[in-house]
């Protein structure tokens, strides 16, 4: 493996590395555009020039690989001019539109202007006017001045999705991103394109002017959207709520994994983040004489942990969308505690859209972590024993029944049931047919883990407190198995 | 603090009152005798006391006097600003609330839908004026007078910014 100095360190890396990723190594930054770990090297911004000795010109650092005993220079004088100039050359016809644009903020063109440009513009010409405020696709906008001309979105779609849609045409400085005649980018990962862009070109429609970047908290997640276990980052409206009134979520963003999801995540996941807020259950709810009163949490534990005592009767469906420690909680309490025989999980979401990518066809994030945890898949047994008249206490989680048996079969299976008992986070039109409605947190609202499909335990963070009065699923079992006075120490 | 005790004198109250009567009304003839002497051009060189009778007569204030904030317009009426949100940002009383919305034209992009100004909590600091890239705020109206009998009505909205002093006085 070679040895080389870069700022004087001694840094020893394999061959065929490029200075660039040798010099992050070492912790040392070195400014760059079209330069991205998960695609193809274009070097084309020149914004990455470093000095190396015995190279009569400076070399693009994205591009050359390190040999032994190299002596990379990235502070001197000649290194600091070159960057100077490139950037003043990238933003020659650039329309600083700042106060308007949506990557204000997390800008590379701010960021590096701050760090290596600070200088004054020269320019006396006119600006070349170029395509704003452009659809290009369900998703993305694309504001050609503000475009680098980096490559990247071309790339991306070259390289990870093979879609070919963007393209970059004419010359010179009328150069300008172009998406193929009669294509979108409409692709399972478009939204990626966006995070790549490291400037303001392409912008996602979804965030559009919804709030700036720095009023957002970023909180680290996965995404549940399906059995992959993308890494992601949940940002959300933390500072100025009044914004967007009811919505926390404003976006989600991937997180770099190596061994799960790389740079990416795909657009059903990066979407899938509205049910958060929207219609939520807020208050623990119970029917009387057929019609839903709210109640107080003490009032339902004091009243459910009273079904304990009849587990022969009692049937639990659990669902795939649970963390582990959930799952735990309700092994724990319903099978080893009151020995309950009929403990299954469902899945609801199980054959979706599935790729080489990333895409899986469960579209839970979870099923991994319940099989591991000894749930089986039998929830037709389950409604089989329900209408027979066998189970007369049913423990739903999340599940809304009128989705997955119809209207009239979930009624129907309501009427053979004494006590429905449903825990979820969401109002929807199954809680109905509930006895007992328990509002419970989602996956942003709680710390946990979830399991992927290959088996690997990620943990989930809480990015901000339950809405209303919702509780997790652990927390609330917990609470029951303590009123019935048992007591159930978990750790997990 | 320390206060010394009261005289015997002072506690009567009456001659601290005539003191108090006999100062006041030194001042009040002084001033008229000047007054009137002014008006015949004599004594010009000693002033006299000068009482403005706000509000019905109003003292031409300096130009860069913060004063009450508004929206500056384009020429369509529409506000100028683009709710960069940088006013929102620095404003240290928090008392900027701006929801942002697609405008029309794409070289503006971005327009302010709501744009309301909280008076009850702003410490006329002038920072939002400072940061506007777009000079869409100033507080150049000369409006001082901002009572108001409720919370409500010490919230401007974009109107009331845009055309200051159009909004009706309840
Ligand atoms: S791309 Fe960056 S520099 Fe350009 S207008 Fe947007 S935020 Fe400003
Ligand atoms: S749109 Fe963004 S990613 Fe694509 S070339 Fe331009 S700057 Fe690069
Ligand atoms: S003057 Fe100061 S306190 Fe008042 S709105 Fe402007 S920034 Fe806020
Ligand atoms: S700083 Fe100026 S342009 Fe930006 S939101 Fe405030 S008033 Fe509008
Ligand atoms: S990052 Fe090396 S040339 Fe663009």
């Amino acid at each position: 493996m070679p040895i080389l100095k870069i700022d004087g360190k001694d840094i020893e890396v394999p061959v065929g590395t490029s200075i660039i990723e040798a010099a992050k190594k070492a912790g040392i930054e070195i400014p760059h555009y079209c330069y991205h770990p998960g695609l193809s090297v274009a070097g084309n911004c020149r914004m990455c020039l470093v000095e190396v000795e015995k190279f009569p010109k400076l070399q693009i650092s994205c591009y050359t690989p390190v040999t032994e005993g190299m002596v990379v220079h990235t502070q001197s004088e000649r290194v600091k001019d070159a960057q100077q100039a490139v950037l003043e050359f990238l933003l020659v016809n650039h329309p600083l539109d700042c106060p308007v644009c949506d990557q204000s903020g997390e800008c590379e063109l701010q960021n590096y202007y701050m760090k290596y440009g600070l200088y004054d513009s020269r320019l006396m010409e006119d600006k070349v006017k170029k395509h704003k405020a452009v659809s290009i696709g369900p998703t993305v906008m694309l504001d050609g001045e503000r475009c680098v001309l980096c490559s990247r979105c071309v790339r991306f779609c070259d390289e990870v999705t093979h879609t070919h849609e963007m393209g970059i045409v004419n010359r010179g400085d009328r150069a300008e991103i172009e998406v193929a005649p009669g294509k979108e980018v409409d692709n399972d990962y478009s939204g990626n394109v966006v995070d790549i862009c490291p400037v303001g070109a392409l912008t996602d429609k979804d965030f559009r002017f919804k709030c700036r970047v720095w009023f957002l908290a970023q909180t680290p997640s996965v995404c549940p959207g399906c059995s992959r276990g993308c890494n992601i980052e949940i940002h959300w409206n933390k500072e100025r709520p009044y914004q967007t009134p009811g919505e926390r979520v404003m976006r989600l963003k991937p997180r770099f994994n190596a061994d799960v999801n790389k740079f990416w995540i795909c657009d059903e996941g990066r979407y899938n983040y509205h049910w958060i807020d929207q219609g939520r259950l807020l208050k623990p709810m119970q029917k009387r004489r057929g019609v839903p009163h709210e109640v107080s949490w003490e009032e339902a534990f004091g009243t459910l942990s009273g079904l304990f005592l009849r587990p022969q009767e009692m049937g639990v469906i659990v669902s795939t969308d649970m963390t582990n420690g959930d799952l735990a909680m309700a092994q724990q309490l319903f099978v080893s505690e009151l020995k309950v025989k009929n403990v299954a999980y469902q899945w609801i979401r199980k054959s979706g859209k599935e790729d080489e990518l990333l895409m899986k066809a469960d579209k839970t994030p979870n099923t991994r972590g319940a099989q591991a945890l000894g749930f089986e898949d039998r929830s037709g047994e389950i409604y089989e024993q329900i209408e027979k008249g066998q189970i007369k206490i049913l423990f739903l989680f999340g599940h809304n029944l009128m989705e997955i048996l119809g209207k009239d079969q979930a009624e129907k299976m309501r009427s053979h049931l004494e006590t429905l008992v449903i825990l979820g986070p969401h109002a929807h039109e199954g809680i109905n047919l509930a006895d007992w409605a328990l509002p419970s947190a989602v996956y942003a609202e709680k710390n946990g883990t979830f399991t992927n499909f290959e088996g690997r335990v990620q943990k989930i963070s809480k990015a901000f407190p339950p809405m209303g009065m919702a509780k997790s699923e652990r927390e609330i079992l917990k609470e029951m198995a303590r009123q019935a006075g048992i007591h159930i120490n978990l750790t997990v | 603090m320390n206060r010394s005790e009261l005289t015997f004198i002072e506690r009567l109250y009456i001659f601290e009152a005539l003191k108090g009567i006999l100062l006041t009304s030194r001042h009040f003839f002084w001033n008229l005798f000047l007054h009137t002497t002014h008006l015949f051009g004599l004594l010009k060189n000693k002033s006299a006391a000068v009482t403005v009778q706000y509000p019905d007569e109003i003292r031409p204030y300096a130009p860069r006097l913060r004063t009450r904030h508004h929206l500056v317009p384009r020429a369509d009426g529409s506000p100028r600003c683009v709710a960069c949100m940088l006013c929102e940002t620095v404003c240290p009383a928090k008392c900027i609330y701006i929801i942002a919305g697609e405008h029309p034209d794409p070289n503006v992009e971005k327009v302010a839908k709501r744009f309301d100004l909280d008076l009850g909590k702003c410490v006329y600091c002038g920072f939002c004026v400072e940061v506007c890239p777009e000079d869409a705020i100033r507080m150049d109206t000369q409006i001082m007078n901002i009572a108001a009998y409720s919370r409500e009505e010490m919230l401007l909205d974009i109107n009331e910014l845009l055309r200051p002093g159009s909004r009706k006085q309840s």
